[in-house]
């Protein structure tokens, strides 16, 4: 197929529909409300199902209640709104239903801000809602690795039975790009039998399916934290995606960084590397799973002095950068979250003043 | 001689873990006798509240989902959105549907979902042990009100069919009881129509059922019953408050 220009939020609404996602819940908000209004306009043309809900809070639970019946829905929202809609993530990991949410965060923290930031890494990556659960987080750096992601979240929500995360920023959201969707992709949702509930004349047996999180016994309820943490191991093993760049040289100094903030950090590498310094980054996809041995493993590159982070937050991905080093490299953070990105001027100067100490 | 008592087929063989006296058990009877009547139990889906009821799943043979605490119309909306086909109910305390969940049930039923709901009204909090509900009548203690509902810093009870009946979007909402046997063959019609509604896809559907919670309010099982038509009834009173037809 021949690329088109589409905004990030539009191209998530395609995106999801062409993996075969007919059903989608939202409650507007600043920057991502592009996602429902082309959905309102899409859906209706597919069959599909498109519902404004009252409040993010409701809205996470007629996305609970449509994945509980196995169906492949989606919700998109931004940062005040997944908040809302943290309590209904808790139920859905706990209850183990496929659900898609995308959040195109703004700066906060309360109402913040409307512009780009990544400030809800922890709450993605690190809970959010109450409970033992994780979500699988991808990142995309751009429109078309939002549509890739998009795409593949619905087979990866059913791979895991739970939910999946897709975290943009503002400028994803709002800005156009080429993209290109796969022309012979067919959706292949997994049989759900075991386990939805479908209503048993569908399922075509008398055994009827409950969907709860609620174990009363101890036992039972360490048991199924045990089956989610057995999910989430098997996560790390199997998805953990990253991109390497400029990593085959012999770089000085390791940026971490991901999303919009990892565009304006290559246009910096490439840079410096005109004028002869080497720098090279790690790039997660995922979020969670955390690419911490590629992260481990080259900032134990010799050439390398120093390892920065450099996020669109007053340092929340760092903390995990720090963890994977393990000490090898000082690890510190860079960044701003106000909305205002950093220029890649900045970031040379930055990374300039860390290789003269 | 024939059978002359059975248990309908969508309900489970388990014992309810329900009080003496409760009239959760005769609620659950009612629509499982409902559901069987319309011959819907293998295309239902039942959605079970944060309350008392928090394991209906474990006594109606039908498919189930659990909510959290008052959004029970949300998971039902969704469920009927993206399966039409499929019968939908939701089964809520006071606290759940006109507290925590008034957002939810409003404006479920202000859209026309077509799912049904039956409203469990006790006056109280039974599960969480006897605090004060949006229903508590003025002056009836609660373990959060240990003088009785002052209605000078809590305002008056909520009636919930009243509220809902002032939508412009057409509905079923109706208000029995289970006191006496005279009521349970009432309010057993009530829900049955509710049902057929919804299988007709013609309307959101609502139930209430004023109830008793001889635990929490301190009482035998009779003395509730009878406070419960004493004080409960005049304050909410019977019939149907709304029909699609008007
Ligand atoms: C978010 C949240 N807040 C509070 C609770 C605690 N809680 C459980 S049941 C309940 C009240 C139930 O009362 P009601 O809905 O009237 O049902 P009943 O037990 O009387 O049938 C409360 C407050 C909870 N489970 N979740
Ligand atoms: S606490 Fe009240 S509502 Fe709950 S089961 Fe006992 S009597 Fe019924
Ligand atoms: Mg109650």
């Amino acid at each position: 197929m021949a690329k088109v220009l589409m905004k990030g939020n539009e191209a998530i609404g395609e995106a999801a529909i062409r993996a075969g996602c007919k059903n989608y819940f939202a409650y507007p908000i600043t920057p991502q409300s592009e996602v429902a209004e082309y959905l309102a306009k899409r859906m209706p043309e597919v069959d599909g199902v498109f519902l404004q809900g009252e409040s993010e809070v409701a809205v996470g639970y007629m996305i609970f209640g449509a994945a509980a019946c196995g169906e492949r829905v989606m919700t998109t929202s931004s940062s005040p709104g997944v908040s809302l809609m943290s309590e209904a993530i808790s139920y859905i990991a706990g209850a183990r239903c496929p659900a898609v949410f995308v959040n195109i965060m703004r700066g906060g923290p309360g109402l913040g801000g409307i512009l780009p930031s990544q400030a809800d890494y922890f709450q993605a990556t690190k809970g959010g809602g109450h409970g033992d659960y994780r979500l699988l987080v991808m990142a995309p750096e751009g429109v078309q690795e939002a549509v890739d992601m998009t795409m593949k979240a619905f087979d990866l929500a059913e791979k895991y039975r739970g939910p999946v995360m897709i975290m943009g920023d503002g400028l994803i959201g709002q800005m156009m790009e080429p993209v290109e969707f796969p022309e012979d992709f067919t959706p292949t949702p997994m049989n759900n039998d075991d386990w939805a509930t479908s209503g048993m004349a569908t399922r075509g047996t008398d055994k009827r399916n409950l969907v709860k999180s609620l174990f009363l016994d101890p036992k039972q309820l360490n048991d199924h934290n045990l089956l989610l943490k057995a999910g989430y191991d098997r996560m790390r093993q199997e998805e953990v995606r990253y991109e390497g760049y400029n990593t085959d040289a012999e770089y000085k100094l390791l940026i971490v960084s991901y999303g919009t903030m990892s565009r304006v950090c290559k246009t910096a590498i490439d840079t410096m590397k005109e004028e002869g310094l080497e720098i090279g980054m790690v790039r997660p996809q995922t979020l969670f799973p955390f690419p911490e041995q590629a992260i481990h493993d080259a900032a134990a590159k010799e050439s390398c002095s120093h390892v920065v982070s450099i996020e669109l937050s007053m340092g929340q991905m760092v903390e995990d950068v720090d963890r994977c080093v393990k000490g090898q490299r000082p690890v510190t953070w860079y960044g701003e979250c106000g909305g205002d990105i950093p220029t890649p001027e900045e970031i040379i100067d930055h990374v300039k003043s860390l290789l003269k100490n | 001689m024939g059978k002359t008592f059975s248990k309908p087929e969508a309900l489970t063989d388990a014992h309810t873990h329900y009080c003496p006296g409760c009239t959760h058990g005769i609620v659950h009877r009612l629509v499982a006798e409902v559901i069987d009547e319309l011959g819907i139990r293998e295309n239902t889906v039942g959605i079970a509240p944060v309350g008392c009821a928090v394991m209906a799943y474990n006594y109606f043979d039908c498919d189930f989902q659990e909510a959290a605490h008052g959004r029970a119309p949300a998971m039902a909306t969704g469920i009927k959105r993206v399966r039409p086909d499929l019968m939908a109910f939701t089964y809520q305390g006071d606290g759940d549907l006109a507290s925590i969940g008034m957002g939810e049930i409003v404006h479920a039923a202000n859209r026309g979902e077509k799912f049904t709901t039956i409203f469990i009204n006790n006056a109280i909090y039974g599960m969480t042990g006897g605090q004060m509900a949006p229903t508590t009548m003025p002056g009836q203690r609660a373990t959060t009100a240990p003088a009785g509902r002052d209605v000078e810093a809590t305002g008056m009870p909520i009636r919930m069919c009243e509220l809902l009946s002032t939508l412009a979007t057409p509905g079923y909402i109706s208000r029995q009881t289970v006191l006496k046997p005279k009521y349970v063959n009432k309010a057993k019609k009530a829900i049955k129509k509710a049902f057929e509604y919804q299988k007709e896809n013609r309307c959101y559907s609502f139930v209430e059922i004023v109830s008793t919670c001889p635990t929490n309010w301190g009482m035998t099982p009779l003395d509730s019953l009878k406070w419960a038509e004493d004080t409960l009834l005049p304050y909410y009173p019977l019939g149907e408050f709304k029909t699609p037809e008007e």
